[in-house]
């Protein structure tokens, strides 16, 4: 206990709050970039970090995180431009409400909101992650490599662009991290007699490459669509009625949020979309909804940001990050000398502690921070992407020199830029390539390590009891998407577009026609994107190994209906990202342990073109 | 209070038998990856030499879906700047260690601004030497890295 306490002690040194703030700031400043999600910030911005001392820069991290998150949300009212998928919802009712003159109330709730559920989550993370950290402490090799892979698979599940393009990408990834020195044999692997790559390839450099430059190519090439920020946000403070109605969505936000931000892959994305749909459909006047309801925004803000806290769950006590986001922030801490992972909070406890920590005050900073400052932020809103963008380049560049003091790794940014913008072209995200470059190492190591202990016999994985099971678990992520595909063609005009699906809370309504909320680019991708809904994985209830025990409720790619008219005339008519997983004929449903109770969830294709092209 | 964003059509779509190119280039990557590890022999190659079947595999069963999946975005004009971008970025790399950073970068964000970004003649001069001042106030005065640096 004393160390928790020991731990915000340093926290709250006075240096410590000043980088947090500065960190809350710049994240809300390169956040609010369109197509920049947390992932690209948080890459973009790690150079800045690396001088400091590890406790300062952790902090100031989880500031450029919160900030980050909270960049997005701000593009979501104004712009209807969400900076990142979890906040593809809120741009229905939060741009709504901008256009009735009331973008400050759903700044200031979705401020309200995000504190409130990030600062559960945290309460919560704090009571778990030690627990669950204590119970991994028994894992060795085997458990980890079942971990690694079935984190993977169920990140590209979950992922944009289908599947079968995510696993490629991840596959990719997995082959990136074998380049350099084998740790076994120390044989030169890939370097193509390259000094500079004998000791692999770097981080920071791919994260800044794929995420931060392929985006900003990407939007170039798109001649950076015009748009045009709002004049003045004004009345930035809800009133007591916003309030009022909103507490409930964010009690239920925050519940749904963290459960469901345990589970690997789009956490937030799910959680947001499950906690709008939850209270769309508790609601009495759910026409409201899409109108400009303040609990459409108060909900998934909420929810989003508390999964985007719990996500750190399966971060800071197994050492395996839940999503893209989580893949740069475990590169980051790797290079303060932080090692995610059970040991964590036994051996270095002021670390871990620290870490939790700064994320309570990063909370309060974000809180403090955003709703005085929403005015300037606003007002960066109006200056051009064309301005916007060469800064952040350099930036970019002159950042990853700066890591290793190496012209080599500038280069490699740009070669990883261009690999992300053609992935973007063709459709595969860039997510799971880094993620799976991120656990690529650790996979391969725990692997032979494994097959050494088992004396080269695969079954061994079977052997150990949760070894065993987690294999249990990643046999059923491959094989379940596969029953359901047999089983719907069998079924095939059951499941045609429209086939009502009780279960799920139906987010359809509102995007049957034409719709104010399109989500502009997606026009084009949204096609099958739309039908290409996909149910989550749920957690194997609230036991210590939620995070890797998740068991998916089915993980299947729904290709219902695949309409080549719909795609001419723009299927982003059609909500763009959210459509009801009762229209798809798959009812999504996510089972949270307990709280959450049964909530479905889909994300259409669409959703995260959302986060890549904005 | 907002204005609306622009309409804007994202690039047209190729064919979907664009596709096979990306899954070709997946199913090749995976082959030469199958043909380094070999090179490495067991030990430090099977680990590569087993992802890269998986790469291959998944290329095939890409190929085999090119039809179904959604095609690649077409190539535009827009892609072009792309390609400009791109080129201005590795001639930056090429010359940063010799020349330094500042010009370099000057020069970067005013072709970006200027010529990419159909900025005026003002605001690009303007903000290329601002950010250079800015950059080099930041990086060689405040954080002191080692960039290379002429002045």
């Amino acid at each position: 206990m004393s160390a928790v306490i020991d731990g915000f002690a340093v926290v709250l040194e006075p240096t410590n709050l000043l980088y947090c703030l500065v960190g809350v700031v710049i994240g809300m400043l390169i956040g609010v970039l369109p197509g920049l999600g947390p992932a690209a910030t948080i890459a973009i911005l790690l150079p800045v970090t690396f001088g400091l001392e590890p406790v300062t820069a952790v902090i100031m991290l989880a500031g450029i995180f919160y900030g980050a998150q909270y960049g997005g949300t701000i593009t979501s009212v104004l712009l209807r431009l969400p900076g990142e998928a979890s906040s593809v919802v809120t741009v229905f009712d939060g741009h709504a409400l901008a256009r009735q003159g009331r973008a400050g109330a759903a700044l200031g709730i979705a401020a309200i909101g995000s504190f409130i559920g990030g600062t559960l989550s945290i309460v919560a993370l704090t009571l778990v992650a030690p627990v669950v950290a204590g119970f991994a402490l028994d894992f060795g090799p085997p458990e980890y490599t079942v971990l690694a892979l079935l984190g993977i698979m169920l990140v590209a599940t979950i992922s944009s662009g289908g599947r079968i393009r995510a696993l490629a990408a991840a596959a990719v990834g997995l082959l990136f991290a074998t380049v350099g020195r084998d740790d076994f044999t120390s044989a030169e692997r890939f370097t193509l007699g390259n000094l500079s790559l004998a000791d692999g390839l770097d981080f920071i450099p791919i994260a800044m490459g794929l995420f931060g430059l392929g985006e900003i190519l990407y939007n170039l090439e798109q001649r950076h669509r015009a748009v045009q920020a709002p004049t003045k946000v004004t009345d930035v403070w809800p009133r007591r009625a916003d309030l009022r109605q909103s507490s409930g969505a964010i009690g239920r936000g925050s519940v749904i949020g963290f459960v469901l931000g345990i589970l690997p892959g789009g956490g937030a994305v799910l959680s947001s979309m499950a906690a709008y749909a939850l209270e769309k459909r508790r609601s009495r006047h759910p026409e409201r909804f899409g109108k400009g309801a303040i609990e459409g925004v108060a909900a998934p803000e909420t929810a989003n940001n508390a999964a985007a806290t719990s996500s750190f769950i399966p971060l800071l006590s197994l050492g395996i990050p839940a999503n893209a986001t989580m893949a740069v922030i475990f590169g980051a801490l790797l290079i303060q000398g932080v090692t995610p992972g059970p040991q964590l909070v036994t051996e270095h406890p002021e670390l871990f502690w620290g870490v939790v920590n700064s994320m309570y005050l990063g909370n309060v900073l974000l809180l403090i921070m955003s709703i005085p400052l929403l005015g300037v932020f606003v007002r960066i809103l109006r200056v051009r992407a064309t301005v916007l963008a060469p800064i952040t380049v350099l930036i970019t560049l002159i950042g990853a020199y700066t890591v290793n003091n190496s012209v080599f790794d500038i280069g490699l940014v740009i070669a990883f830029g261009v690999l992300g913008y053609l992935m973007k072209k063709a459709g595969f995200d860039p997510g799971p390539m880094v993620l799976a470059f991120v656990l690529g190492s650790l996979l391969e190591t725990s692997l032979r390590r494994s097959l050494l202990l088992f004396d080269d016999d695969p079954t061994g994985f079977l052997t150990r009891p949760i070894s065993g099971v987690l294999v249990a678990v990643f046999l059923a992520v491959i094989l379940l998407p596969l029953i359901q595909t047999v089983l719907r063609k069998r079924r095939q005009p059951a499941a045609g577009p429209g086939a009502p699906a009780p279960e799920s809370p139906d987010l359809e309504p509102s995007g049957a026609g034409p719709r104010e909320t399109d989500l502009r680019t997606d026009a084009s991708r949204a096609e099958s994107g739309v039908s290409r809904a996909r149910s989550g994985a749920a957690p194997a209830g609230g036991d210590a190994s939620a995070g890797a025990g998740a068991s998916p409720a089915g993980a299947a790619p729904v290709d219902a209906a695949r309409n080549r008219a719909d795609r001419e005339r723009g299927a982003a008519g059609q909500a763009g990202a959210v459509r009801g997983s009762g229209a798809a004929g798959q009812a999504g449903t996510v089972r949270g342990s307990g709280a959450a109770g049964q909530a479905g969830a889909v994300r259409g294709e669409s959703t995260s073109d959302a986060e890549e092209t904005e | 209070m907002t204005t609306e964003p622009v309409e804007e059509d994202r690039p047209p779509l190729a064919d979907p038998a664009a596709n096979l190119i990306a899954a070709a280039l997946v199913v090749v990557l995976g082959g030469v990856a199958i043909a380094g590890a070999r090179s490495l022999g067991p030990g430090p190659g099977t680990w590569p030499m087993t992802v890269g079947f998986v790469l291959v595999l998944l290329g095939l069963v890409l190929a085999a879906r090119a039809r179904r999946d959604e095609p690649p975005e077409r190539f535009t004009s827009g892609s072009l700047l792309v390609v400009a971008a791109v080129t201005g970025m590795i001639a930056y790399v090429a010359v940063i260690a010799t020349i330094g950073f500042e010009i370099p970068t000057l020069l970067l964000a005013f072709v970006w601004l200027r010529f990419l970004g159909r900025e005026t003649w003002r605001t690009s001069i303007a903000v290329s030497l601002g950010a250079t001042v800015v950059f080099y106030a930041l990086f060689v005065g405040a954080l002191d890295v080692t960039i290379p640096h002429l002045f």
